[in-house]
């Protein structure tokens, strides 16, 4: 299939391995930030072809995963009432909040419905005007633009059935975060390609100045993570910390101009609590005041769901972090399955723990933490 | 399940047991092989049953008949390559094909909501004889009942099939040993999603249509050429990666399967694609798995290829003694990887 086959070329993955291979002098420890990385990552098996030098760390980038337990629980308490159609990407459907899911709440009757865009929602909400339609909008700047659009739209006609429960994320401060902390053992970023696609990646510069860390831009196919890793490795062996930009068929310097004007119409910059990680200043989007009118948390009284410690056991946080590999967690495979996740790490098709459940179940086991 | 009662008050995730039955329970995989497992096979266990293959085998006198049965809930009820009906005769047919049975006759329930237009369950039914004459079934017995407005999709269908068995092979999954080469019958995931394109009103260039279709007659061509069939299975829901999982655990092997010769058709890929999908997972309705000799797994090809219905049949991997219950896959980089029953159905991605 054309775009896809010239990125999956395996003669030319061994080529870009070789580089890989002859090029690390000693160990170096990357971070690919975006969950649909660490999924083509494991589903194609690039982390067992690298050098033993080159160790891979899994980011922060899945929205499912970072979106904090008393945000799910306020969906759950939503979608159940009975004048309410929930609508949601698919895959936070089957994020656990305290006591259930949104499967679970769609099972005893709630109205909880799979949208592929919040545009989608919006003509739900059109077409039920007698009820209430609650849009659940999470995600990073990849689908800002789009939840921000619908808002807009909705102002625009007027439409006071429809509200959203907004937990967007970014990930920039994010980064900020990890290597920030003491603990942090990242030498270099494999950037979030479709972030970057809409902010572009001027907001990285200051970043890889400050904490002297390579940031390569990096798609998602397998020859996209091998440059990536490449240009990160070669960058790290000659002592270099730039911004670079491996997936320029798709990404600018400056961005999307157009989406991102949307989303500052739409949103503001707020403090955002992170599953697992805590409070990060300034990491995430809330409506602006003059769309506070759409906020589903200012609509409905929730004074019900209060705040909400995560699980003693999960160590989701410091998977999130980088800073344990979800193999080394005791309930990884045991206490802790898709079926039964402790954490959101093991839920989304994103997750790490997910990933390293479905594709590396038997290696992890046997080759410990690598 | 039961390790879920050792956490903590304050955890809040583990749902280690739904306490209602959710639409991810049907979806052919991990959660819905437990429901079956704790609440069907935990009441009804016997010989027969606990053998977990598509048709049961029954010895009756010197006959050996294969006995199934399926109920068929789509929504809509007709879509590119098939129909609701269309899908109720072939899904048992191949129920009793993967027991190596020649299919004899099958009965038909409806389960229809009022308000369904009569010509739209004429139409449904005219597939319906239309399928069985091209399968040489016949629909000698049935049954009718009608629920509320709201209490069903337009109509259900639920077949059973009774076919005789006339050769001597034990086909199932008991069967299946180290060293054996698994063949596939051809183009994986069309059938999913032509129903996904439907459903969600996905626009593509061309309508993807479903591989619906009878499977006897490239499954008795292979028992009657002579090959040593050790154990066949049809990929339905939850596609070959469940077929596959299914296998490995019922016949207590490992598998090693390769991705690259696994074809899949570039307009299913596209979708898949776009949608976030793995095209492993993806159903299928025409589609099955054959598990033979590895010796004769050239012959498995060349016969299968004489049936447009297994025009695309290929070799995708052996069976193993290692790592007995596992499925390893070999990605098109030469690594490989776990490849796991998915727990529920897929779920579009958010980005």
């Amino acid at each position: 299939m054309k775009f896809i086959d010239e990125y999956r070329d395996p003669v030319a993955a061994q080529r870009w391995l070789a580089a890989i291979h002859g090029l690390v002098t000693r160990p170096w420890t990357l971070m690919e930030v975006c969950g649909g990385q660490t999924h083509a990552i494991l589903k194609y098996g690039i982390d067992e072809l690298l050098p033993r030098e080159v160790t891979l760390l899994h980011g922060p980038g899945c929205p499912v995963c970072v979106t904090p337990l008393e945000k799910i629980d306020r969906a759950l308490a939503l979608a159940s009432r009975p004048n309410v159609i929930f609508c949601s990407f698919g895959d936070m459907l089957r994020v656990p909040g305290t006591d259930r899911d949104l499967l679970a709440v769609k099972a005893a009757g709630g109205d909880v419905r799979i949208v592929y865009s919040p545009l989608d929602a919006l003509k739900v909400a059109l077409e039920n005007p007698d009820k209430q339609v609650v849009f659940f909008a999470v995600g990073f700047e990849t689908t800002a633009p789009g939840n921000a659009m619908a808002v807009y739209q909705a102002r625009r006609a007027g439409l006071e059935n429809f509200s959203v429960l907004v937990s967007h994320v970014l990930v920039p401060p994010a980064l900020e975060a990890i290597l920030g902390s003491p603990s942090c053992r990242v030498q270099g970023f494999l950037a979030a390609g479709h972030v970057c696609a809409v902010m572009g990646y001027t907001e990285y510069l200051p970043i890889a100045a400050r904490y002297k860390v390579p940031i390569v831009v990096t798609g998602f196919e397998p020859l996209d993570l091998l440059q990536g890793i490449y240009l990160s490795v070669k960058q790290l062996e000659e002592g270099r910390a730039e911004v670079e930009n491996q997936y320029s068929r798709v990404v600018t310097k400056q961005g999307n101009r157009q989406a991102q004007s949307i989303v500052t119409e739409v949103f503001g910059i707020v403090d955002r609590a992170w599953r697992g990680i805590g409070v990060i200043p300034g990491s995430g989007l809330g409506l602006r005041d003059a769309y506070a009118g759409f906020d589903a948390e200012r609509r409905f009284d929730l004074s019900e769901v209060g705040p909400r410690p995560e699980p003693a056991e999960c160590i989701a946080g410091l998977v999130l972090q980088g800073l344990k590999k979800p193999h080394e967690c005791d309930a990884f495979g045991r206490r802790c399955t898709p079926e039964h996740p402790l954490g959101a790490t093991m839920v989304s098709s994103e997750g790490a723990c997910a990933a390293y459940y479905r594709h590396r179940r038997v290696a992890a086991g046997q080759e410990g933490a690598r | 399940m039961s390790q879920a009662k050792d956490f903590a008050p304050s955890c809040p995730a583990p749902i280690a047991q739904y306490p209602q039955v959710l639409l991810a329970h049907g979806g052919g995989g991990r959660l819905m092989h437990q429901l079956i497992e704790r609440v069907f096979l935990s009441a009804f266990s016997n010989p027969l049953l606990d053998t977990g293959h598509d048709a049961a085998v029954l010895e009756v006198g010197a006959a050996r008949i294969a006995f199934t049965t399926d109920s068929y809930v789509v929504r809509p009820l007709f879509f590119p390559g098939g129909t609701i009906g269309t899908l109720a005769v072939n899904g048992t047919v191949n129920d009793l094909a993967m027991a190596g049975a020649r299919p004899l006759a099958l009965s038909a329930g409806f389960i229809i909501e009022e308000g369904l237009a009569v010509e739209t369950l004429q139409r449904v039914v005219a597939s319906m004889q239309a399928a069985a004459v091209e399968a040489g079934v016949a629909i000698v017995t049935g049954d009718t009942k009608v629920v509320d407005r709201g209490k069903g999709d337009g109509v259900f269908i639920n077949t059973a099939g009774v076919g005789v068995v006339e050769h001597g092979l034990r086909i199932a999954p008991a069967s299946v040993r180290a060293g054996d080469a698994v063949i596939l019958s051809g183009d994986i995931g069309r059938h999913g999603m032509a129903i996904m394109a439907v459903r969600e009103g996905l626009q593509f260039e061309s309508a993807i249509e479903s591989d619906c279709a009878p499977l006897s007659a490239p499954v008795l061509d292979l028992v009657s050429s002579g090959v040593d069939v050790h154990c066949l299975r049809d990929i339905t829901r939850g596609g070959l990666a469940s077929a596959l999982n299914e296998i490995a655990g019922s016949a207590k092997v490992g598998m090693t399967i390769d991705e690259r010769p696994v074809p899949v058709r570039e307009d299913v890929r596209g979708a898949c694609e776009i949608l976030g999908f793995d095209p492993m997972y993806v159903a299928n309705e025409g589609r099955f798995i054959v598990f033979a000799p590895e010796h004769q797994a050239d012959r498995v090809v060349e016969v299968l290829r004489r049936h447009p219905v297994s025009g695309d049949a290929c070799v995708i991997g052996r069976v193993t003694l290692e790592r007995p219950g596992l499925v390893v896959v070999r990605s098109i980089l030469g690594a490989t990887r776990v490849l796991d029953m998915l727990s529920g159905e897929q779920l579009p991605r958010i980005c």
